[in-house]
């Protein structure tokens, strides 16, 4: 069911990746000012928006879920929420070597979009224990989708909040030379970007089929072997059924 | 008399019966500026300290609040109750955000002149009007936040954790704005004039979450 | 007139435990339904579904002529519901909890009264319910689930804790002749086959045995509360 299509995808994230690593290493130029490490720019940047669209992804098909009833959009955001909560450490990880490097100290409070983004991370690292609180998995899938909806609704908000919170005079510590990129560090920007939207989505549907297996097998196993078969179900946050 | 105002005469009444909230959330507040004079180590604050030390404070009473809003509820089995009835069930939400943002205002009459004797330099009287202003906005914004995260966390196992929790990031934006906002009325030289679009922004993070509250509360409610 | 309950192959599970499945009955108005079973049988799940509470996981339900859960807002406030818990505020007095329920059901607080003194508990009305023994408390209850006369009455072992002069005072409210359809969880077994038109017989979720009460015998409900073999050889 969720399986569609995947080797097409992997073999394109392979590419890809590979690809945006070769451009990085080997065509963009130094920055001026940072020098090599701004390079990291290329791999915090991508994972910070594909994060956040994995949020917002998992916001919309929460609402799908709550429209519908069908907990395949249940288990489609709890995928995309859960894989934007690990790629979220690594934004905050990359953005924390950038800080060191750049400007020497681990963490910064002026730089507008990763304070923003450790607040949503903040936030969405709740789903997980909300779910897990919950026994009742039809309970769960729906108390799960409402915080995501309301999640994906902070993230706008936060920003705006936030940005505004930030003194104008302070300049971005973690960019590049302003907005205007040149033509080499667009492209190679544009390909990171799509490299790591393709690992996302690469890795989502892993995750859906490898789920969706693991919860056939457990119902074929109890259709043949009887309803203790396969084991009591251990409290989990994931869904177990669709 | 309508729904709403059934729900909200309830749990008035049985706040005055229990006095369970409200003091225990000024008592927290107190507690926590004598925390604050010792941890800062300050005796007096003002400006963008004193901002901060209120609206942390405020929150911390308000998260206890949100905690209580719904236990009647779900060990009197309050929400089978309502559920039963003939009635719309938002009319749950704004009753309970109601009675929330009533619970705060009242912590607040008692909290802020504690806080005007206790910390704060400059004289209160000037940034009153301001302050008002921002309080009434807030307390909207930190009420149907309390209120949703509430309903969410009252069927979860783990319910005290999960509030603050979840409520702390999601109040962020109105402790920004509310701090930001307040500062300059608690400048040491004399109240400054109030940062209207701060306003703007608590306005709008009200009605985003208001509107999204209404449409969503509902499906907390169902089995 | 419409039935008041038509079920068909009802069913509704919690994770991957059969909670309830394929239950089929219909009850006519002003009936009553009998339900036994041992504990964990599924009775207070198909109470609840009825109650609108549970939304049904498979099969068809319809209450009062309204399909659930699609027409759900249509049933509540015409479903009276005695849970085993009263549902009732224990800070609140037992005035104060049926005046809430009155208000939110549109009934006239006259009613109330009315109530209060079918049940002798006018002289502990303003008393804070958590004072009220389990058999007052059950009484106001009784109040509670009928106050809004409703056209089903769902009953939860509705004479627990009651002394014989209160469930005599209880009876025009919620017995027999009272006049709603009632839904009737009982333990004893005597007395709740006694007061049965429809006897349903639940086993570890489903349906035993659906039949009109003079179908069945003493021994069959017995049967529901031991174990499988057990129930054949009695039957056999």
């Amino acid at each position: 069911m969720f399986g569609r299509g995947l080797r097409t995808l992997s073999i394109a994230s392979l590419v890809l990746v590979l690809g945006a690593f070769s451009l990085v290493f080997f065509y963009a130029p130094n920055d001026a000012d940072q020098g090599f490490v701004q390079k990291i720019f290329y791999l915090h940047v991508p994972l910070a928006i594909v994060a956040l669209g994995g949020f917002v992804t998992g916001g919309i098909y929460a609402v799908r879920y709550l429209m519908t009833g069908d907990r395949a959009h249940d288990l489609r955001s709890y995928v995309a929420i859960h894989l934007s909560l690990i790629l979220g450490i690594g934004v905050l990880a990359t953005g924390s070597i950038w800080a060191k490097a750049s400007w020497g100290a681990w963490w910064v409070w002026d730089e507008p979009t990763l304070v923003s983004f450790l607040i949503v991370f903040l936030l969405f690292a709740c789903y997980q224990p909300l779910r897990f609180s919950i026994d009742d998995p039809e309970r769960q899938a729906r108390y799960a989708a409402v915080f995501a909806i309301i999640g994906g609704a902070f993230v706008p908000l936060n920003f705006l909040a936030v940005r505004l919170a930030q003194s104008l005079i302070h300049p971005r510590v973690l960019s590049t030379t302003g907005g205007d990129m040149p033509g080499s560090m667009r492209l190679t920007f544009l390909i990171s970007f799509l490299a790591m939207v393709c690992l996302f989505v690469t890795l989502w549907k892993y995750e859906l089929a490898s789920k969706h297996a693991s919860m056939r097998l457990r119902r074929l196993r109890r259709a043949l072997a009887g309803d203790d078969a396969a084991g009591p179900l251990a409290r989990t946050a994931a869904p177990t059924q669709l | 008399m309508s729904a709403v105002a059934a729900l909200i005469r309830k749990d008035l009444r049985m706040e005055l019966r229990t006095r369970e909230s409200v003091p225990s959330m000024f008592l927290f507040s107190l507690s926590t500026f004598v925390l604050f004079r010792f941890g800062l180590d300050r005796e007096t604050l003002a400006g963008d300290l004193a901002s901060g030390v209120l609206w942390v404070t405020l929150l911390f009473a308000a998260v206890l609040g949100m905690n209580r809003l719904f236990v009647a509820e779900r060990e009197e089995g309050g929400f089978d109750a309502f559920l039963l009835a003939p009635v719309d069930r938002t009319s749950l939400f704004v009753a309970k955000a109601t009675v929330l943002f009533g619970f705060l205002v009242a912590v607040e009459i008692a909290a802020i002149p504690a806080f005007a004797v206790l910390l704060l330099g400059p004289s209160p009287f000037q940034a009153l009007p301001g302050l008002l202003a921002i309080l009434v906005l807030a307390d909207a914004g930190i009420a149907i936040i309390g209120t949703l995260v509430g309903a969410l966390a009252i069927q979860t196992r783990a319910r005290d954790l999960i509030v603050p929790l979840i409520a702390l990031p999601l109040v962020l934006p109105v402790v920004i704005a509310a701090g930001h906002a307040t500062s300059p009325l608690f400048a040491q030289a004399g109240a400054e004039a109030l940062p209207a679009r701060w306003l703007g922004v608590l306005g709008l993070y009200d009605l985003v979450f208001g509107l999204l509250a209404l449409a969503v509360f509902d499906f907390l409610l169902e089995d | 007139m419409a039935p008041a309950i038509e079920l068909e192959d009802v069913g509704r599970a919690y994770g991957e435990r059969t909670a309830l499945a394929g239950v089929t009955l219909t009850l006519e108005p002003g009936r009553t339904l009998a339900v036994f079973g041992a504990n964990g049988a599924g009775k207070t799940t198909l109470l609840r579904i009825l109650a609108t509470l549970l939304r049904p996981h498979a099969g068809r339900a319809r209450v009062l002529g309204r399909d659930l859960p699609a027409e759900g807002w249509a049933v509540r406030g015409r479903v009276g519901l005695l849970a085993h818990d009263p549902l009732l505020y224990r800070e609140l007095s037992a005035r104060e909890n049926l005046e809430f329920h009155a208000q939110l059901h549109g009934v006239a607080l006259e009613r109330v009264e009315a109530l209060l003194d079918q049940v002798g508990l006018r002289a502990r009305a303003d008393e804070p319910v958590r004072t009220l023994s389990r058999g007052m408390a059950q009484r106001v209850a009784i109040c509670r689930a009928s106050l809004h006369e409703p056209e089903l009455l769902l009953l939860d072992e509705p004479l627990a804790n009651l002394d014989p002069g209160a469930a005599e005072a209880v009876e025009p409210l919620i017995g027999r002749n009272a006049g709603p359809a009632r839904v009737v969880i009982s333990h004893d077994v005597e007395h709740g086959l006694s007061e049965a038109d429809l006897v349903l017989g639940l086993r570890k979720g489903r349906a035993e045995f659906v039949a009109a009460r003079a179908e069945v015998a003493e021994a069959d409900i017995r049967a529901l509360y031991s174990a499988p073999a057990a129930a054949r050889e009695a039957r056999a």
